[in-house]
């Protein structure tokens, strides 16, 4: 009941900071259920806190952040552990476990939050490679792959559980343009099949536009949020010259 | 007449309907999430085998399915079965979203990619490979000990390229930053010789001869023997896990391009910092051990701290320093060479960081026991 009433994820009066310097304040923002959420903004304006943030690993130094209606830091460890069970993270460079093949990487959450036999984990995690275009490689170790694979085979981790919220951290940082737009259509279609909620760090523009239906613009300098609805209709319409530029690579001057 | 066989199961999970000639509808429902029990894809191939004239799969879903991973998971490998046995996979009958997963799952399947199951190596061949790689692992300490000694060759020339902060750092936590571990350990040695010695010693009164048994062990062999595990425990890990994470965020390819040789750079200061050390903290440890011993003489024995003193520079001859500053030395350079080497070959990974640390001690603990044998014995031969 309460997934079709809250938002799969609300943020209010957020405010974070980094080893006791402040990042962000006053971040304000809610993400629907099956949106593909951007957050956005220049480097160093503080992107990769609220990521932390919202996966649970930074606790702001004031306001709430709800996940189905559910206050996470209000929650004692076992809430906590439950609502985070429901996430899946891609770190930006896969964070693999180096010591394990991909297999044994998608199959370990699998190993310890389910009571699936060893031959069905296998199995799962077969299938969660092959979906992220890695069947075959569950004997392969992080080491024996490239970069781009590496990153699909976080994914696949990613979604061993079937997480109702997704986390990408720069998805398409150093991938080659059609790895990353491969990444996108794997978002997409992540985000049909699974009916998942998707939440991307990220500044490659592209990516933005194409897969983002709702997004939040952070600023560095005044450490807040500026901006916030779907990136296609900011670009038509913000007059903010900072987001503007930001969204036209600095094309425009942002000035209307 | 429909043929309908439900499963052991779950009547509402999985039906088999053979109504059709040739035609198996399998009909699922009920709760297929991950967790959830249900039938096993085995029993549905025992089905299949029982059915050898089977040309077609079809699949249809009763209202009350749920489903995740789980539900896919099962149907991809009863897909990979029908292709086995030549059956028609018929998924049109499931929802929209279970078929686009299963074509998204189907199509990456590669099978070109060959297996990463490692056969069964015979004996012979797995002896014959560890000892080729022991060669080669031979072959690279020699290159690495070439590489050392050349750089040293720049070094004396004023070629070599190393920043002295950098080395003076370095020093600093060979040196200081060891002087509290190297003190317990030491004083306690010193203690734990002088309990043993004065169990023997005082059944012949003899015990103030303490103070020749804790002097001459410490300052000839214990005092560098003790520097040197720690150092090879605490120094030597710690070199082989800087370089080695060096070495995992290509750092030490920046210093290639940069046209600066990397044992230039990174190794020299540490050896030099250790080889400077190491003696210094024996001396130390040697220091720290008859103060040990003396305080247990005096505390349990009765005997006089001057008197233990006095003792103590009588038996420890010049000789027996000697002795332990060349056992330092060595134990110097064994110590940082293990670190540096372990360290600068270590593979890309975090695993491999710390294979790179574990072998620097054991590589550097292993060394020092070796060199001490070969001392000890030239010392013997020489009656030094």
């Amino acid at each position: 009941m309460n997934s079709v009433l809250h938002p799969a994820i609300e943020v209010r009066d957020l405010e974070l900071d980094y080893a006791d310097y402040p990042v962000m304040r006053n971040l304000n923002f809610s993400v629907q259920k099956g949106d593909i959420f951007i957050v956005m903004g220049g480097s160093g304006c503080g992107k990769s806190t609220i990521l932390k943030a919202l996966t649970g690993l930074l606790e702001p130094i004031k306001g709430d952040i709800l996940y189905n209606g559910i206050n996470f830091w209000d929650a004692d460890d076992t809430g906590q552990c439950d609502i985070m069970r429901r996430f899946g993270v891609l770190y930006q460079g896969g964070a693999l476990w180096s010591s394990l093949t991909l297999g044994e990487n998608v199959a370990l959450p699998l190993q310890l939050y389910s009571k699936l036999s060893a031959a069905e984990i296998r199995e799962m995690a077969e299938l969660k490679l092959s979906l992220v275009g890695l069947g075959g490689y569950a004997d392969f170790y992080p080491s024996e792959i490239s970069g781009g694979m590496r990153k699909r085979a976080g994914l696949a981790r990613a979604i061993a559980l079937d997480p109702d919220i997704i986390f990408f951290d720069e998805p398409s940082a150093g991938l080659d343009p059609i790895s990353a737009k491969m990444l996108d259509d794997l978002i997409l279609q992540l985000r049909d099949t699974f009916d998942a909620t998707i939440v991307v760090v990220t500044h490659e523009l592209a990516s933005i536009m194409a897969i983002g239906n709702n997004s939040v613009f952070l600023d560095g300098e005044s450490k807040t949020m500026i901006a916030a609805g779907n990136p296609r209709e900011l670009l038509a319409n913000s007059s903010d010259p900072r987001v503007i530029q930001f969204l036209t690579r600095g094309m425009k001057s942002g000035v209307k | 007449m429909n043929k309908m066989i439900r499963t052991k199961l779950s009547s509402e999970k999985l039906a088999f309907d053979y109504s059709a000639p040739k035609i198996l509808r399998l009909k699922l429902g009920g709760n297929w999430q991950i967790g959830a029990e249900h039938p096993a894809i085995g029993e549905v191939i025992a089905h299949l085998a029982t059915h050898a004239d089977l040309e077609q799969i079809t699949l249809e879903v009763f209202p009350t399915l749920s489903w995740d991973s789980g539900l896919v998971s099962f149907l991809l490998q009863l897909s990979k079965e029908c292709k086995h046995r030549n059956i028609r996979f018929a998924h049109e009958g499931l929802p929209q979203k279970i078929e686009k997963l299963l074509m998204l799952a189907s199509s990456s399947i590669n099978e070109a990619i060959p297996s990463r199951k490692a056969a069964s190596e015979p004996f012979f061949e797995m002896v014959g490979g560890k000892a080729m790689r022991a060669a080669a692992g031979l072959r690279a300490l020699f290159d690495f000990l070439g590489e050392i000694t050349l750089a040293f060759g720049r070094l004396a020339e004023g070629k070599a390229c190393f920043r002295r902060d950098e080395f003076v750092y370095i020093l600093q936590r060979c040196g200081v930053d060891a002087l509290l571990l190297v003190s317990l350990i030491s004083v306690l040695v010193g203690m734990i010789f002088a309990f043993v010695g004065a169990i023997q010693l005082t059944m012949f009164g003899a015990q103030i001869y303490i103070a020749h048994i804790v002097g001459i062990a410490m300052v000839r062999v214990m005092g560098a023997i003790m520097a040197g595990i720690l150092m090879a425990g605490r120094t030597g890990a710690s070199f082989a896990a800087e370089l080695g994470i060096m070495q995992t965020n290509e750092e030490i390819d920046a210093l290639k391009t940069l046209g600066v040789a990397p044992v230039d750079f990174l190794v020299i200061p540490r050896i030099l910092a250790l080889v400077i050390m190491l003696p210094l903290l024996t001396l130390y440890a040697n220091m720290m051990g008859i103060l040990g011993g003396m305080v247990v003489s005096a505390g349990m024995f009765g005997i006089n701290p001057l008197e233990y003193w006095h003792h103590t520079l009588m038996a420890v001859t010049l000789n027996n320093l000697w002795v332990g500053l060349v056992n330092s030395l060595a134990f110097g350079i064994i110590v940082a060479i293990a670190g540096c080497y372990h360290g600068m070959k270590c593979e890309r990974s975090a695993a491999g960081v710390g294979t790179a640390t574990t072998s620097a001690v054991v590589s550097g603990i292993t060394g020092i026991v070796i060199a001490t044998a070969i001392i000890t014995f030239i010392c013997q031969i020489f009656g030094v």
